[in-house]
């Protein structure tokens, strides 16, 4: 997995809540079984005409925000389905962070297994950084995950709260399947006492 | 030992906590995994190129449903060539793992929800994944059930657990008796509407109440599935005789002296008496009408005498601006009211009401009447063995008489990933779970309501209060 440590980006603001993952990629483009490649996907239905051409009132279709790899948005963002497109459309659209007051829990986590960086903060903090990604492509926000920070391009920093464990595997681009896999034997001792007092759940 | 009373939840995390971790993670063994042809392949691609095999195949049952085609002919029908693909994939991945496939022609098939409780591979005090939001569904029996991305499909596969952290406990309580014509669905709608669809962020949802007990295992279902949509990776309700009664003799399920063990077992899972949850929220059966929805969020919800409300109403902000947005996608005007909203399309089935119970109502609604001429209504069975059942108590005949679509088993319109789609514009009255905007085909427009109030509109043409039809 990709490593995070610290980014300094352009950050698109995108206001709106319940941005849900139908509108983060949309059901015809989840025939796919690769990870790869569904960034010209992400949003479709809101950045693109019927006939394909991309609707100026897009945020990410503005010239300021083409190259943003942070959003800043609303409350629950990615409520809805499981799906991994959602990240795997947005780390390929370049978004590597997004900052927003809540996530729905699902997309919460499988940022992290994609090297994503999500940052909860309260919405008060939130409308102070739509404010300064309004300023477009000269309003630089920097993202420091080592010091658990956010500077706007005034100076001003913010720092936000993440999870210790996750946040580990983020600044090493730990795969977690490896190191959980380094514990087969306590795996194994559990399922050994299961199989005694569940036996009906195994099938030997 | 002296024991802190616990919750359902707290019992089924703490018997599946295979070790603690930092912070507040722990790696919890999951029993049973469930996989379809979306969310799987990157996974089993992820094993190949790690070199990596499955801890459990045993553990593990594959069906597919999001992709298939649902009409009568299906074996032969041109699918797409990328659902193709897909299927293709599914079938190749369990042959090459050693996973059990029920493939599309096989009588079981069917949406993954429908089938994992059908073929008792579903049980009380198990935790079960797939990769699929509404996993929720499975809560109904006293497990721990939820959704999780690919990543942790794949996770599953290699290792048979999970890094989780603990979720706080929230209790809603129904108590009381449903009026007639009120059902399962209108009482998830009903408590989506009271706490919205973040409601239930970072909890698990335990049903609890009289309303909730007197529900069949079909109904409490419905209302498991739908706890996604407020939020909550998991509903649970707590196993009884209603959960036995349902599990016992099913394919997969324990026989004889291991079913009786079994029960002895799931009979100490629900919550203590004095176990203290995080949250409470208490309805009263007798409060709720039936709903639908207005918008697009499952929170757009009303009782279906309401009218189409005012973004005037509302302070400026996020909220006004969704109001405005929903409104406009879903071309209604604040005022009208609800019953005079006209629909071309219906849309009976998806993994929330495409059980039994749910054709039944609609049967018993629209025997011996005929669907509006201007409307094309859809009944597509969530399993084939939910099709084999109603075509045995004769409801298809019904159905068709009436002028329904009698279709195969998928999940269809309530994704249309499929060819099966809402045009442009189009208005469906559909018992699926999501009305997000382009959810049933781009620029469609979805009503969520009971099976029974979908086949009442499907009567009239319009969205119609069953109580008074
Ligand atoms: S029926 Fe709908 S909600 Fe259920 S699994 Fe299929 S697509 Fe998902």
């Amino acid at each position: 997995m990709d490593k995070f440590t610290r980014l300094s980006a352009v950050a698109a603001p995108l206001p709106m809540a319940n941005i849900d993952t139908d509108m983060i990629i949309p059901q015809n483009h989840l025939k796919t079984i690769k990870r790869t490649g569904l960034g010209i996907y992400a949003f479709s239905n809101i950045r693109y005409h019927d006939d394909g051409s991309e609707r100026e009132d897009f945020i990410l279709n503005q010239p300021a925000y083409r190259k943003a790899e942070i959003l800043i948005t609303g409350e629950n963002f990615g409520c809805g389905s499981s799906r991994e497109h959602a990240p795997w459309a947005l780390k390929d659209f370049g978004i590597k962070c997004i900052i927003a007051p809540s996530f729905a829990d699902i997309f919460h986590g499988n940022c992290f297994k994609n090297g994503l960086l999500p940052i909860i903060l309260p919405q008060a903090i939130i409308d102070q950084l739509l404010d300064d990604a309004g300023r477009g492509a000269n309003a630089i926000i920097t993202v420091d995950l080592e010091a658990q920070e956010i500077s706007g391009p005034d100076g001003g920093t913010v720092s936000f709260e993440i999870d210790p464990y996750r946040r580990h595997c983020l600044l090493e681009g730990l795969d977690d399947i490896g190191l959980t896999l380094e514990k087969k034997k306590i795996i194994g001792d559990f399922e050994n006492t299961k199989r005694l007092s569940q036996p009906w759940l195994f099938k030997d | 030992m002296s024991e802190q009373p616990r919750t359902l939840y707290d019992k089924l995390w703490q018997s599946h906590i295979v070790e603690k971790q930092d912070g507040a993670n722990c790696l919890i063994y999951i029993d049973r995994q469930i996989i379809h042809e979306v969310t799987s392949p990157q996974a089993f691609e992820g094993l190949r190129t790690a070199g990596r095999g499955l801890a459990h195949p045993e553990a593990m049952l594959a069906v597919p449903d999001h992709n298939v085609p649902t009409s009568a002919d299906r074996a032969t029908a041109i699918n797409a060539e990328d659902s193709q693909i897909q299927l293709d994939a599914l079938e190749k991945n369990c042959t090459d793992f050693g996973v059990e496939y029920i493939p599309m022609m096989d009588v079981r098939q069917g949406i993954v929800h429908i089938v994992g409780p059908e073929q008792g591979f579903t049980l009380p005090g198990m935790t079960i994944v797939c990769g699929d939001s509404h996993t929720s569904t499975h809560g109904a029996f006293g497990a721990l059930a939820f959704g999780i991305g690919t990543s942790e499909v794949e996770h599953v596969m290699a290792t048979q657990t999970l890094i989780l952290t603990r979720q706080k406990n929230m209790r809603i309580d129904v108590d009381g008796t449903l009026g007639a014509g009120v059902t399962a669905k209108d009482i998830a709608l009903a408590i989506i509407g009271k706490i919205g669809t973040a409601g239930g962020t970072g909890y698990v949802i335990e049903f609890t109440g009289s309303a909730i007990r007197d529900l069949s295992m079909e109904g409490r279902m419905t209302l498991c599935n739908m706890s996604i949509e407020a939020g909550a990776r998991s509903g649970l309700v707590a196993p009884d005789q209603v959960t036995y009664d349902y599990v016992m003799g099913r394919p997969k399920a324990p026989k004889g002296g291991a079913f009786e063990q079994a029960v002895s077992y799931w009979k100490t899972l629900p919550t203590d008496e004095g176990a203290a949850y995080d949250k409470e929220i208490f309805l009263k059966a007798e409060d709720i009408a039936p709903q639908v929805t207005w918008g697009t969020s499952p929170e757009n919800v009303l009782p279906i005498t309401g009218v189409v409300p005012n973004p005037a109403d509302l302070p400026d902000g996020d909220r006004k601006r969704a109001m405005m947005r929903a409104l406009d996608y879903m071309g209604l005007e604040p005022g009208t009211k609800l019953q005079d909203v006209t629909i071309e399309r219906v849309f009976i089935g998806s993994c929330t009401n495409g059980r039994i119970e749910d054709i039944r109502a609609v049967a018993e609604v629209v025997k011996g009447r005929k669907v509006h001429s201007a409307v094309d209504a859809w009944v597509v069975p969530g399993s084939g063995l939910v099709k084999l059942q109603a075509e045995e108590e004769g409801l298809d005949q019904i159905l068709i008489d009436a002028g329904f679509d009698w279709r195969e088993p998928g999940c269809s319109l309530c994704l249309a990933m499929n060819a099966d789609k809402l045009g442009p514009q189009e208005r469906c009255a559909s018992t699926s779970n999501r009305n997000f905007e382009g959810r049933q085909g781009p620029k469609g427009r979805t009503h969520l309501m009971s099976p029974a109030m979908a086949a009442a509109a499907a009567l009239t043409g319009h969205l119609t209060d069953i109580r008074e039809l």
